[in-house]
């Protein structure tokens, strides 16, 4: 049987330094059964799950350490301000900036980008001027911009990609001009897996001055980011989509930018000075930091860091590559399946229809099989509308599946596919 | 093996969903609404000529989900001849089955409409079966121009 070669193949080339099961063992989620089955957990590029590292941080800091930050004098505050410091620099090397005061602490990615949208876009954007996006963009870098155009009369241009989904670089260069005030593109795209060519953009756009924002909720799990490197001048992720908690995300943003724009939201932490007449705002990051942060979520963010730099980012993408690899070969043997997103350049997410069976009606009937994937529009509607699909089905991979589980969900679409005749 | 999943994909949710009935544009609709459900992109346009308080047609069109589509095909089924009372009342006994845990089913009074019952054990998988409902209550009222979401 052909699809059994083409397994055997890569079981044979897999690294033999790294064991899945090990790292399998770090996640007691995984090993759980749903509807009788054993969980084969697809739906990672929605969230990840937490490894006992992160879990036993984030009970640690409840446990033994927790107080608020920057403000008492007491045992407690120093050293629930240590953590969360800590936890700052950690993110600071593991994106290689260049301070740990260009890391913002946010609650993710879409705080993110709304952030700089309201504070960088308010003060430079304004009308007639241009925001620059892509076709393959998560509604949390489209809306963000659209309401900022709404507030000052800018246009949203929508840089084009082609059936692959992949980034049109001629269209979106021809699109740069005068009026164009930012450029926020997607480094791994949610939807369709696309890993942009993300150094082309940043260096067209910087050619003429433009500042680029990443969207980086994918790329940082999946890709190595280095912000000094790309030279990005924002650059924003989620932690819980990096094994980590949710309600914890960074905004990395270049020192001389954020320090020319004005705060976000206003309160507590934010400030140096505050008079009825006038305040004096406190300096980087804690300028965009109103009010007590996720402490806990923030230090279990720098767990998750850690235990990612323990397997190594090269390893985990590399891995995670020929599990992607793996899929797509078994998927072109299944008759009447249509990938979505076959981007030469492509992260370990595979999204497909089913001729005559709603991604819906495929995710149900895989639940039932214990198979999490995800069904729907991935928060990208104008990419369905691109392929002319209201929803897809969509596995994603993370450095805990196995190509045991990918058979597995072969064998599950089979199934759906005798179910519907 | 599939067997638990029989009590939501029945044979006769496969039928609807392959044949569904009714499956037209209406040249003399007297009401049309677009019904929208946001979560996963499924839309439905659904038509129905009204006369004297009578529902004597309706028929509908869109892409969906085999629950939805099978939904929106017995719909129009056993909507067909009812005044709108009665059509108002069905409405609520089939979101009652859908969405109400707590009660019991009389499945004898349901009917056509029993296969769907199963749907209530899937959460996530009620807005499936309600949209062509929802757009019917709508197209009912005299704002039929509007769109309607489920969401
Ligand atoms: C590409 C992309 N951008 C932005 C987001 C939004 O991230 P969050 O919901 O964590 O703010 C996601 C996650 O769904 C994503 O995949």
């Amino acid at each position: 049987m052909k699809t059994a070669t083409i397994h055997t193949l890569h079981r044979q080339t897999s690294d033999e330094t790294f064991n899945v099961d090990r790292i399998r063992a770090d996640f007691p989620i995984l090993a759980q059964t749903v509807h009788g089955k054993p969980l084969v957990y697809l739906d990672n590029a929605a969230t990840t799950q937490k490894p006992r590292a992160v879990i036993d941080a984030i009970r640690d800091v409840y446990e033994c350490h927790y107080a608020n930050v920057h403000r008492g004098v007491h045992t407690l505050s120093q050293r629930s301000t240590d953590l969360f410091e800590k936890a700052r620099e950690k993110v600071r090397r593991f994106i290689n900036a260049g301070h740990a005061h260009e890391v913002i602490f946010v609650r993710g990615t879409t705080e993110a980008i709304n952030l700089v949208a309201q504070s960088y876009g308010r003060s430079n954007v304004s009308s007639g001027d241009e925001i620059l996006i892509t076709a393959m963009e998560h509604h949390s870098n489209i809306v963000p911009w659209q309401m900022l155009c709404e507030q000052t009369g800018a246009v949203l241009k929508v840089a084009p990609m082609n059936r692959r989904g992949e980034l049109e670089l001629d269209a979106f260069e021809t699109l740069l001009n005068g009026r164009t005030k930012l450029v926020a593109v997607v480094h791994m795209s949610n939807a369709l897996g696309t890993i942009n060519p993300v150094q082309t953009v940043i260096d067209l756009a910087h050619r003429r001055g433009i500042p680029v924002l990443l969207d980086g909720a994918q790329g940082v799990p999946h890709l190595r980011v280095d912000v000094r490197a790309l030279d990005c001048d924002f650059y924003a992720f989620s932690g819980h989509k990096l094994y980590g908690p949710s309600g914890i995300g960074v905004l990395y943003g270049k020192e001389a930018l954020l320090n020319a724009m004005p705060p976000y939201q206003g309160g507590g932490d934010m400030i140096r000075q505050v008079r009825f007449d006038k305040t004096e705002y406190n300096v980087l990051p804690y300028k965009f930091e109103a009010g007590t942060p996720s402490i806990a979520d923030a230090i279990g963010l720098g767990a998750a860091i850690d235990y990612v730099e323990t397997i190594g980012i090269d390893t985990i993408a590399e891995y995670e590559h020929r599990l992607l690899s793996y899929a797509a070969q078994r998927a072109a043997h299944i008759p009447g399946l249509t990938p979505i997103g076959t981007a030469r350049d492509k992260g370990a997410i595979l999204s497909f229809t089913l001729e005559r069976i709603h991604p819906h009606d495929i995710g149900t009937i895989l639940d039932h099989l214990g198979i999490a994937i995800r069904a729907g529009h991935h928060c990208a509607m104008p990419v369905m509308e691109f392929y002319g699909v209201a929803a897809t089905a969509r596995a994603s991979f993370a450095v805990y599946n196995t190509f045991q589980e990918i058979d597995v969900l072969m064998e599950g679409i089979q199934q759906v596919i005798e179910v519907f005749g | 093996m599939l067997d638990e999943i029989r009590d939501l994909y029945q044979e006769v949710v496969f039928d609807h969903n392959r044949n569904p009935r009714n499956f037209r544009v209406m040249d003399d609709a007297t009401r049309k609404i677009d019904g929208f459900n946001p979560l996963c992109g499924d839309r439905i346009t659904l038509y129905v000529r009204l006369k004297d308080g009578v529902i004597e047609d309706v028929s509908f069109q869109g892409q969906g989900c085999a629950i939805s589509t099978a939904s929106a095909s017995i719909m129009t089924e056993v909507v067909r001849g009812l005044t709108e009372d009665e059509a108002h009342d069905l409405f609520q006994t089939f979101h009652r089955i859908t969405t109400d845990q707590d009660h019991e089913i009389q499945l004898e009074e349901l009917g056509k409409l029993a296969v769907l019952a199963g749907v209530r054990a899937y959460p996530a998988r009620v807005k499936c079966a309600t949209l062509a409902w929802h757009s019917l209550e709508a197209a009912l009222k005299e704002d039929a121009e509007t769109a309607v979401s489920t969401e």
